[in-house]
């Protein structure tokens, strides 16, 4: 066996290595779309992920009012709810989206920090189902829900 | 002539989000492929391509406001995406339709494609929220 070197990328993990969710994080929010958002490793739990997404001004939907674009918070919630999936069955399986529907019920306050949070309810052997919710302070009182599947692209789920 | 360019707002032009042209008065956008648009190592993020479809339908929206002739303002209801397939590296469009607009909600579709127009990478369907902007 040659020496592993370290991953720099979530997707250098052999598929069905186990799944380390503030290390994924790690790397999955360095490079590319979430490294340029600044999403960061919030929290989690079997099933769950929290993400979060800082108010940037590159970021925003509305110039004149600074309200962020729905794209961020799309972008937050696909990588929150994939993840989510990983925490629940506990091991990384390479997967691509296959739907997500956004539901937003009011805009981000301008300047806060809004919390992704996924959850995987139910898996299959070949798709995961997600839900979740974004926030900016209140999860009581959140910024949109969301809905979708995954599904897995390299091995299987279960 | 075009002042839907102008309303393409920060979080578009950051990611280089552009109007490539134009079909039938809507504008088509366009985004190359860069560090940023990419989620796992050499494909599009589909939150990415998310965004570019949602910017599509909004300035498609735009567009049939301003032949109209109302001023509206624009509030996102819900979006609905399907991803199709992976997006590669390359060159990104997308273009919205309206499907109905109405006097208080829109329905808008959009698609986004990359080398072959007949083969979408991903569909999204939006509700927008219209209200009229007072005073104007």
């Amino acid at each position: 066996m040659s020496e592993v070197s370290a991953p720099k990328s979530l997707h250098d993990l052999p598929p069905g290595s186990v799944f380390d969710p503030a290390r994924a994080a790690k790397l999955m929010t360095r490079h590319g779309h979430g490294g340029w958002l600044g999403l960061t490793y919030h929290a989690h739990g079997t099933g769950w992920m929290e993400l979060a997404l800082p108010w940037r001004e590159e970021l925003v939907g509305v110039a004149e009012t600074g309200v962020l674009a729905s794209g961020p918070i799309i972008s937050l919630m696909d990588n929150a709810t994939s993840m989510s999936v990983w925490a629940l069955c506990g091991k990384f399986v390479p997967h691509a989206t296959l739907d997500l529907r956004v539901d937003y019920m009011r805009a981000a306050v301008p300047g806060r920090t809004v919390i992704g949070r996924g959850e995987c309810y139910k898996l299959t052997r070949t798709i995961s189902f997600i839900r979740g919710i974004a926030h900016d302070g209140d999860p009581e009182d959140p910024v949109a829900h969301v809905t979708g599947t995954f599904m897995a692209t390299h091995g299987t789920y279960l | 002539m075009s002042t839907i360019g102008s309303t393409l707002p920060p979080y578009a032009t950051a990611l280089g989000i552009h109007i490539d042209r134009e079909e039938d008065g809507m504008p088509v956008l366009a985004v190359d492929f860069t560090d940023r648009m990419m989620g796992r190592p050499g494909f599009l993020h589909g939150g990415a391509m998310s965004g570019l479809m949602e910017m599509a339908a909004v300035a498609a929206l735009r567009a049939e406001m301003e032949r109209r002739g109302e001023n509206m303002r624009l509030k996102p209801v819900n979006v609905q995406v399907e991803f199709m397939r992976g997006g590669t590296q390359q060159v990104t469009y997308a273009l919205g339709n309206v499907t109905r607009a109405g006097r208080r909600v829109a329905l808008v579709n959009a698609e986004a494609w990359q080398d072959d127009r007949k083969r979408p990478i991903a569909l999204a369907q939006m509700k927008i929220l219209l209200s009229p902007i007072d005073g104007e």
